[in-house]
């Protein structure tokens, strides 16, 4: 059990390291992400939701099940990440199919995506409990949620204006997420 | 993520819209055995092959792992010729840990001794969030006399330049070798009032400097009532 | 269209042409986290390469007893084998590299670029070709992270692989080393690929 208090692990993994922004995680998602708010509102909610169900495994796994084998790790992570984001994947066509199609090929590709699988390791390094796992996780997926929104809304704005065409793509949003990651940085040091 | 092929241009078929990786279902499918005998075979290869790598660096790696401990705790209880490790259980110092159980659960303080068999200090280490991420301190202190014996940053992710200054400026360190009375005061760089018990900032690294500061003050608060039992009897040598 | 390449082909053309990080941008999570020094980002490459080649091996060896509708889960799993493997080497023979790595070093498993060739070629193509297109991206991969690295190092810290260039009257541009820095690496340096890119296509033109 890590020492921190709820609060400040929430705080921290949503503004102060932002999952996104700070720890470099969740990044396809954020390059790929169109240049709709609505879109990126509802990507980074699915995370929210993949993120606390793989925190709740990898406690439970970490707790009753690697204690004999830490080198196990790794696998078994990944397969419960994969296996997590099949289910996630036919639960969210059965109920919202309108939001399965908006989501695309996302969906499936949340399984290499290094903020789900990220947010397992890190849990576990840092040695959170069943409690903290899950505020981490949830405080996660709102850093991802808000880097995904900012980024999008930007990207809104700037299809707009004139751009150089090198600089079209991936070369500007990765500015922009420079620039954001010094934004955030403001927050360094508020807990 | 099929590949793609170069379909015929006579054909005029329409792109299907999602192109959703569904299953024929008219054609002769593989087994469902198969798809599972598959993959539990290639897991319990994955496994086999994972412990044996396992059995050759668990023991590199933790001797290095504990290597690195005891050179800490000898470095922040300057003048100790051995030391013991004991763990807090259940509010007490215990010198072992009951059976089965995983070292990293428990919290733990080390207890050094001079040639003269005589206690000379206690190191604790703890972390707490810095201005980055987690800091992890280790550091000695003399709980009978309140005075602090040493400290050494044991992790840290603190910003280059500035906040990694807290192990990598001497000034800074050496403050926490010349025994600060406990508990420690932060104040900035020259203007203490020169008291005992005052460490300076470092300019610019205001926070992370806080955090060693803090780190050691809340350890030596939670211990106290435990250390004040003193070593469990069954554990002296 | 079906890829008729040759094997050189296929070792070449993941260095520069289809880098996987500059312009497949693949493996940004690692080129943008573990390249604030040099050292990192070596650490990072070997491992990656490392991981790549013997999954890459392993795939294409046994790719007829692979069934298709498990095989991204086979992947997976060989891939993640290896990376565990390379992080318990790593962890007893580098043991401060891997501190420095931390988590990232399990996080090549979710590396889209190294599942990425073996949906795309190791499945399809022998044990030999498969090997060369393997080293091919992991030289392409170690190419970029290295350039990362070393940009960030350099103005981030005034050293590189620790050996200090400047004098000590440089003041080193900090945020490079910090999170931030590395989206503007990336950035400029795929600003200054796009500008090159132009320039050799208006020379093609005039």
């Amino acid at each position: 059990m890590s020492d921190q208090t709820l609060f400040s692990i929430f705080f921290s993994a949503m503004i102060v390291n932002n999952f996104t922004l700070a720890m470099f995680l969740g990044l396809c998602p954020f390059m790929g992400v169109s240049a709709r708010v609505e879109t990126a509102l509802r990507m980074g909610l699915a995370n929210i939701f993949v993120l606390v169900l793989t925190s709740l495994s990898a406690w439970v796994l970490n707790t009753y099940i690697l204690g004999e084998a830490p080198y196990l790790r790794i696998i078994s992570f990944i397969i419960v990440v994969a296996s997590l984001v099949q289910i996630v994947e036919m639960v969210v066509k059965k109920i919202a199919p309108v939001l399965f199609r908006q989501l695309g090929i996302f969906l499936p590709l949340m399984t290499t995506n290094c903020a789900i699988f990220g947010l397992a390791i890190f849990q576990t390094n840092r040695g959170y409990d069943f409690l903290q796992g899950i505020v981490f996780a949830i405080g996660a997926g709102l850093g991802l949620t808000l880097a995904l929104v900012l980024m999008a809304s930007i990207r809104e704005s700037s299809e707009l204006s004139d751009i150089p065409a090198i600089a079209k793509g991936t070369g500007l949003t990765l500015i922009i997420a420079g620039s954001l990651s010094l934004a955030f940085m403001g927050f360094a040091g508020v807990l | 993520m099929t590949d793609r092929v170069e379909t015929d241009k006579l054909t005029i078929t329409p792109p299907a819209p999602d192109a959703a990786p569904e299953q024929e279902p008219a054609e002769a499918k593989v087994s469902t055995f198969r798809l599972v005998a598959t993959l539990a075979v290639a897991g319990i290869l994955a496994g086999i092959l994972i412990a044996l790598v396992n059995q050759h660096t668990h023991p590199i790696i933790e001797t290095y792992r504990a290597e690195q401990l005891r050179k800490a705790v000898y470095e922040v209880l300057p003048g100790i010729a051995r030391y013991d490790t004991y763990y807090l259980i259940d509010g007490a110092l215990r010198p072992a840990l009951p059976q089965g159980a995983k070292e990293s659960d428990y919290k733990r303080a080390y207890f050094g001794y001079d040639e003269g068999e005589e206690l000379k200090g206690v190191a604790l280490s703890r972390g707490e969030s810095g201005f980055q991420d987690i800091v992890l301190v280790i550091f000695g202190f003399d709980p009978a006399a309140g005075t602090l014996s040493g400290m050494k940053v044991l992790e840290s992710k603190e910003t280059p330049g500035l906040g990694d200054k807290i192990f990598k400026d001497q000034a800074f360190v050496d403050q926490f070798f010349a025994g600060p009375r406990l508990p420690l005061l932060g104040v900035k760089a020259g203007a203490g009032k020169g008291e005992p018990n005052e460490i300076d900032t470092i300019t610019g690294a205001t926070i992370s400097s806080k955090v060693v500061i803090s780190i050691i003050n809340h350890a030596v608060e939670e211990w106290t009532p435990v250390l004040e039992q003193g070593v469990p009897e069954e554990a002296k040598p | 269209m079906v890829r008729k390449t040759t094997p050189p082909q296929d070792l070449i053309r993941g260095i520069w042409k289809e880098n996987p990080v500059l312009v497949q941008m693949l493996g940004l999570c690692p080129a943008l986290a573990v390249t604030n020094t040099v050292k990192n980002a070596l650490a990072m490459s070997a491992a990656t390469f490392f991981v790549i080649c013997c999954s890459s091996v392993l795939v294409s060896s046994c790719k007829s007893f692979i069934p298709k509708e498990v095989r991204i889960s086979s992947y997976i799993l060989v891939i993640a084998t290896f990376v565990t493997l390379a992080d318990m080497m790593l962890q007893a023979y580098a043991p401060v590299q891997h501190k420095e790595l931390g988590a990232f070093i399990a996080l090549i498993v979710v590396n889209c670029m190294i599942l990425g060739r073996q949906e795309a070629f190791s499945a399809r193509n022998t044990v030999f070709r498969s090997l060369l297109d393997a080293v091919g991206t992991g030289i392409g991969f170690t190419i970029a992270l290295i350039m990362m690295g070393g940009f960030r190092e350099i103005l981030g810290t005034g050293s590189f692989l620790d050996i200090p260039l400047f004098g000590p009257g440089f003041e080193p541009w900090v945020v490079m080393v910090l999170p931030a820095g590395g989206f503007l690496t990336l950035g400029f340096i795929l600003l200054a690929m796009g500008y090159a890119e132009q320039r050799r296509k208006a020379g093609e033109s005039a």
